[in-house]
């Protein structure tokens, strides 16, 4: 299990870094935190010809407070997120999330935006970005665009980069006032990819009935799920133990068509879906109420 | 097809080194193979059974998912910099003496891997519950305890550090 | 005499020789040995199942840059040959076995994923993995064998062409009337039952190095196996060497678990005929990947099993159908499934038993012991049998158990049905109920039954409790050695023959001496697994490091005492009789003053000039073998506490508690690592671990992101407890502990979630169990 023979390059600067992609083109991979690419290369499941190493890229670590929101640089080690004090208050549905993915081993070197590019339906960080409408600011050689999370997810390690394009920054918005999250998954073990898991934002009115739900859903399908059909029936309900049950009945069976492996079947999935979700909206209103 | 090669500093256990190695070295194979820093293991190469974990710069990484070149700069520790025993029992570090005294190990395989994920945890956390070592311990793969000893053996570093 | 106390003898809690080498990174593992112009290995192994191999051309491969050779099948000439079969079946009549062993490289027919086709030898591992993209393979895909039952039917593919079925072996076993105890019975519970199991896992993959250094004519050969002995002996023979040209070492072994023990393994015959030929020192290293297709595994058994019981729940027979797969080649004959077999007797006094078992070639990996060996099928069956006639009988699960066990004025046992070493099985000695009434006080089974499991049910909780028995055989022959040499400095030198890897070998059998000489145990140094120190032995398997090693240990260290003594009784001028070994001396009673160190004696019985007596030996050391007539039994209980989240099917253990009977401790605190290790294996085997083949037989979850090994979040603390029924079959009184922890999981798993969701009309008859599995169980 050793990688296959690659070009190296470290940049020091996103624009250096911008060319080398620019200059190899399809051949060029930029590197990360590595904690998923090297291991796919160490099994010589990925062979690219040329690695830019973006580990250099200091312009790219960065976690800022930003108009009642985070901003956080693409190469931010998801350590320096799990241990921000400013995501915990501007972001807290990320900080209870961040523990939960892999260990610390893997954290320490794993890197958000590294995380979100590679777009893995089962990880945790495109679905709590998803449920956060989050936005990702990605850079090329010919310019710079910004991409709402809801459109960047497109299919199994897919995303809306084209190439030579690179995320550079996630910007997370403000939680609105009288807003509750949670983060509840199931893995087999402790640190494993889920089976399923489920990032949930609600907002209350001055009512106390639901304003808004916003559910992401991950490891369901061949990327991040936005549970719309759930969040719909939420919106302007009193929560109760019925309404949240339906929820997560509804993400179950109407927002998923999640698929079978050896470690879940589809139906377990579903069922799983429906208890977290009514559980991480149990949790998110009683925060909510608390906010 | 053309042979790469690129040059490398850096620091492990506190001495400088300087080489040239092939960018898609990893770390794991160049401190076992080229500095004959035999103690980081090697179980899986793909980054769960956490036995080539060691310290980049203070924190705790899987030495198979990284490459050499990439610590250029860096600081590395391995369980070598912990302490080489030599100097009899006293000379151990004390979670090093606590593995021995509570049973922590039986093949000690995963055991040098085990220990570089706790220095830094007991660093960050010098007087864990039982739930937070587990969890600390839970990206690492032991097949011969079941872990009950290498969690008394965290204890008792714990209780050591704390009487000291 | 009487005994002396010797510092740090047998049944303390002493702390490991061998940890301070460890610990600090200095101890040898095989993949650390340095050599100047090592070469590196890697192999090129089958994508398929099965499949007919026509060609290999390695040309392109041997001409690339860094590159030293290439070999496939047909450059091995005479040297390729299948391996030895490694354990013949017992002598049971009617016993049908078809013997088909591994090859060293694929010839003409690919059997297994996995199945090594090519070598290449290069510069670097990282050139050697280039190069396998070179070579290639010609070869025609053919349907595989995979499930077992029809890999038995008609016209299912055949993994070896020269036979006319899959069928490896059919074996049946029986002691008393079947027909006549099911015949007069009140209740006959008849289930059908699947056990899998899965891959050892040691962290450390294996690996072997060789060395031929021309000037001296020696081959040395550093080894991952348990069992270095048969490896150099076997490696000699092969390689037309003299046994005393190879020097076979297994250093620090990463642990074993079963697997690596095997003769041969394709890599370990070679790597050394590679390093001869090529005059440079070769080194290959599995990875994790090549561990799981080509490192030996155990696989599943499909029962059909049915139990005779009268209305008290007392047994009358068993009978017992099953299949065994065996994988691609059946090098270790019939040891698992002959171990299946036994070991369902367990603790209970069972009349009449008919048990018929057919093995079963397959298009997978080789089926060799591993950590239980088969052991773990045998319990499943009759502890869920046991559970399933206590519900029908409406009697405690606990009851019935109790009702069946073996009374200790009943050993030794005769089961009258031959084990692993052709033996009959007898079981040396137990004291079976006070074991299982103290597992009921250390969990308050009464209490959790009557009080706590009522009261959170009640709660909407759903909590179950499980007790299970068994027996294990351990501690089997033929022998090993050992030779105890005292030094001039007084430091005591131990050689034996095992391989170590983990059990604390450097310690126990140091404790063992240390009690015998009268010496401190950490002046006791240990070697272990190195040819060149002692080359009479067997091998690492089978729990019996302690008790069969232990006993030549304790053997040797006696007959140096002798000599000591014999020695001394002359320069201190007293009777043997009155002498005192402690604290590294010899003295006369009560007069610890007039004594002299074991160093100075060693000095004086090997004098540099003057006569000695006729007759006499040099030196004070000795050499010792152990064989016991057969092997001795433990046992032990075991009961567990689960809650199990009914929405998710997520199981929590809250409890585990232990009762174990190996004989005489040597070292408490080893022995308790052994069974909390065993026991976290068992979990593994119970609710994480399962190899997942497809129908084509691919494996599924071929790396530790799929195949999960449990870490220390989902394994609790076990709560152990010891109790001592000592052995009569060897002088330390011990039993085997090594696999000890493994084997009783699976069915006391399946009985605590079954009875957490009582009620639900819930019946498990399978092993491993998953959220996933269960969760389909419980909507079935």
């Amino acid at each position: 299990m050793k990688p296959a023979a690659f070009e190296y390059f470290t940049p020091a600067t996103v624009d250096e870094a911008l060319a080398l992609l620019a200059e190899h083109g399809g051949e060029a991979k930029p590197l990360a935190g590595g904690q998923s690419l090297i291991p796919a290369m160490n099994f010589r499941l990925a062979r690219p010809a040329v690695l830019v190493d973006l580990n250099g890229v200091s312009e790219l670590a960065y976690v800022r407070a930003e108009s009642g929101g985070v901003a956080l640089g693409a190469m931010t080690r998801q350590r320096a997120v799990e241990r921000s004090d400013v995501v915990a208050r501007a972001a807290p549905l990320l900080a209870e999330a961040m523990p939960s993915i892999a260990h610390p081993q893997i954290r320490n070197r794993g890197t958000i935006g590294g995380s979100i590019a590679h777009a893995d339906p089962s990880a945790e960080l495109p679905a709590v970005m998803l449920a956060l409408d989050a936005r990702f600011r990605a850079k090329s050689s010919s310019g710079e665009r910004s991409i709402p999370a809801g459109e960047f997810f497109k299919g199994m390690l897919e995303t809306a980069l084209e190439p030579g394009e690179l995320l550079v920054e996630i910007a997370v918005p403000p939680l609105p006032a009288s807003s509750g999250t949670a983060f509840l998954e199931l893995a087999r073990r402790h640190g494993d990819y889920a089976l399923v898991g489920v990032a949930a934002i609600v907002t209350l009115d001055p009512r106390g009935r639901c304003k808004e739900a916003r559910i992401g859903l991950l490891s369901v399908g061949d990327g991040p799920v936005l549970a719309t059909e759930a969040g719909k029936g939420l919106s302007g309900q009193t929560p109760s133990a019925e309404l949240l049950r339906a929820a997560g009945e509804a993400a179950a069976t109407r927002d998923i068509d999640p698929p079978s492996d050896i470690h879940a079947s589809a139906a377990y999935r579903r069922r799983l879906v429906a208890v977290l979700t009514r559980r991480a909206l149990a949790r998110a209103f009683e925060r909510a109420e608390k906010a | 097809m053309r042979t790469l090669i690129t040059t490398l500093v850096c620091t492990v256990n506190g001495v400088r080194h300087e080489r040239t190695v092939e960018p898609r070295l990893l770390l794991s194979d160049f401190l076992r193979h080229e500095l004959g820093l035999t103690g980081t293991h090697v179980g899986c190469e793909h980054g769960v059974c956490g036995a080539c974990t060691v310290l980049l710069d203070g924190e705790a990484v899987r030495s198979c998912l990284m490459f050499a070149v990439q610590a250029d700069g860096h600081d590395v520790a391995t369980v070598e910099g912990l302490s080489d025993g030599l100097g009899g029992g006293d000379a151990l570090h004390p979670l090093q003496a606590a593995f021995r005294e509570a049973h922590g190990l039986q093949c000690g395989f995963c055991t040098p891997g085990v220990l570089m994920t706790l220095v830094p945890f007991l660093r960050d956390h010098p007087d864990p519950d039982e739930r937070e070592i587990r969890e600390a311990l839970s990206g690492n793969l032991c097949r011969c305890t079941g872990y009950q000893n290498i969690v008394a053996a965290v204890r008792l570093a714990c209780g050591a550090a704390a009487r000291a | 005499m009487a005994r002396q106390r010797a510092p740090s003898g047998i049944g303390e809690r002493v702390r490991r020789n061998e940890d301070a080498r460890l610990l600090t990174g200095r101890a040898l593992f095989v993949d650390d040995v340095r050599l100047d112009g090592l070469l590196h290995v890697a192999f090129l192994r089958s994508q398929h199942a099965h499949a007919r191999l026509s060609s290999v051309d390695a040309s392109a491969a041997r001409s690339r840059a860094g590159v030293v050779a290439v070999y496939t099948a047909v450059d091995l000439g005479d040297y390729w040959r299948p391996g030895p079969l490694l354990v013949p079946p017992p002598p049971i009549p009617g016993l049908v076995f078809n013997s088909c062993t591994q090859v060293p490289l694929a010839k003409d027919k690919l059997r297994h994923v996995g199945e090594p086709i090519a070598m290449v030898v290069a510069e670097s591992r990282y050139l050697a993995e280039d190069a396998l993209d070179d070579i290639v393979v010609e070869a025609e895909p053919l349907p595989a064998a995979v499930e077992l039952e029809a890999a038995l039917g008609p016209g299912a593919p055949r993994v070896h062409d020269q036979l006319p079925s899959n069928l490896a072996a059919h074996v049946v076993q029986r002691k008393g009337d079947w027909a006549a105890a099911k015949a007069r019975a009140h209740a006959v519970i008849k289930r059908r039952f699947r056990y899998d199991r899965g891959a050892s896992a040691a962290i450390e993959n294996r690996a072997v190095v060789a060395h031929w250094d021309s000037r001296a004519e020696e081959l040395t050969v550093w080894d991952t196996t348990q069992a270095p002995i048969p490896i150099r002996n076997g490696l000699a023979q092969l390689l037309g060497l003299l046994e005393s040209q190879v020097r076979v070492v297994a250093p620090f072994v990463g642990g074993g678990f079963g697997p690596k023990i095997m003769m041969f393994y394709p890599e370990e015959v070679l790597v050394p005929w590679a390093a001869m030929r090529l005059g440079r020192p070769v080194k290959w290293t599995e990875d994790r990947q090549e561990n799981f297709f080509a490192t030996t595994q155990e696989r599943g058994q499909i029962h059909d099993a049915e139990l005779a019981v009268t209305k008290e729940g007392k047994i009358l027979g068993v009978k017992d159908v099953f299949l065994h797969d065996t994988g691609a080649y059946d090098p270790y004959g019939l040891t698992v499934p002959i171990n299946s077999q036994c070991t369902l007797l367990g603790p209970y006094d069972i009349p009449s038993y008919e048990s018929e078992f057919t093995a079963v070639f397959t298009n997978k990996t080789i089926v060799t012991p591993v950590r239980g060996a088969g052991r773990q099928h045998g319990v499943f069956v009759i502890e869920r049998l046991l559970d399933f006639a206590a519900k029908e009988l409406g009697i405690d699960r606990v009851e019935i158990r109790r009702t069946n066990l073996l009374r200790p004025d009943q050993f030794p046992f005769n089961n009258e049905i031959l084990f692993q070493d052709s033996a009959p099985l007898t079981y040396d000695s137990g004291d079976y109920a006070p074991a299982l009434d103290q597992a009921l006080e250390v969990i308050d089974y009464k209490r959790f039954v009557r009080e706590e499991q009522p009261r959170l049910k009640a709660a909407g909780r759903h909590v179950g409790i499980g007790v299970v028995c068994y027996v294990e055989g351990t501690g089997i022959g033929p022998y090993e050695g050992a030779r105890v040499t005292i030094e001039p400095s007084g430091r005591v030198r131990l050689a034996t023959g095992v391989g170590t890897q983990g059990q604390g070998h450097f310690t126990v059998f140091a404790q063992i001496v240390a009690e015998v000489l009268g010496v401190d145990v950490t002046d006791v140094h240990v070697i272990t697994g190195d040819t060149r120190e002692f080359h009479w032995g067997t091998g690492t398997f089978a729990s019996r490091g302690a008790v069969v090693a232990g006993s030549a240990c304790h053997a040797a260290a006696a007959r140096v005492r002798e000599k000591i003594l014999d020695l001394a009784s002359r320069e201190l001028k007293a009777t043997p009789a009155d002498l005192v070994l402690d604290g590294g001396r010899v003295h006369v009673r009560g007069d610890p003053k007039a004594g002299i160190a074991l160093g100075a004696l060693a000095l004086k019985a090997n004098p540099l000039r003057g006569a000695v007596r006729p007759g006499s030996e040099p030196g004070l050391e000795a050499t010792a073998y152990f064989g016991p007539d057969r092997g001795s039994t433990a046992n032990g209980v075991h009961a567990m506490l689960v809650e199990v989240d009914a929405e998710t099917a997520q199981v929590e253990i809250k409890r585990y508690v232990v009762v174990h009977d190996c004989g005489r401790v040597i070292n408490p605190m080893i022995v308790e690592g052994q069974i909390q290790g065993g026991v976290a294996h068992g979990i593994g085997n119970a609710f994480y671990e399962q190899l997942v083949y497809d129908e084509e037989g691919q494996l599924l979850n071929a790396s530790f992101m799929d195949y999960l090994l449990p870490t220390a979040t989902d394994v609790p603390n076990i709560e152990t407890t010891h109790r001592e029924t000592r052995s009569p079959l060897n002088p330390v009184g011990a039993k085997g502990v090594g696999e000890a922890g493994a084997i009783p999981t699976g069915p006391l798993f399946a009985q605590a979630v079954e009875d957490a969701l009582a009620g639900s009309g819930l019946e498990i008859c399978e092993i491993p169990l998953s959220p996933n599995r269960l969760f389909e169980l419980m909507n079935a």
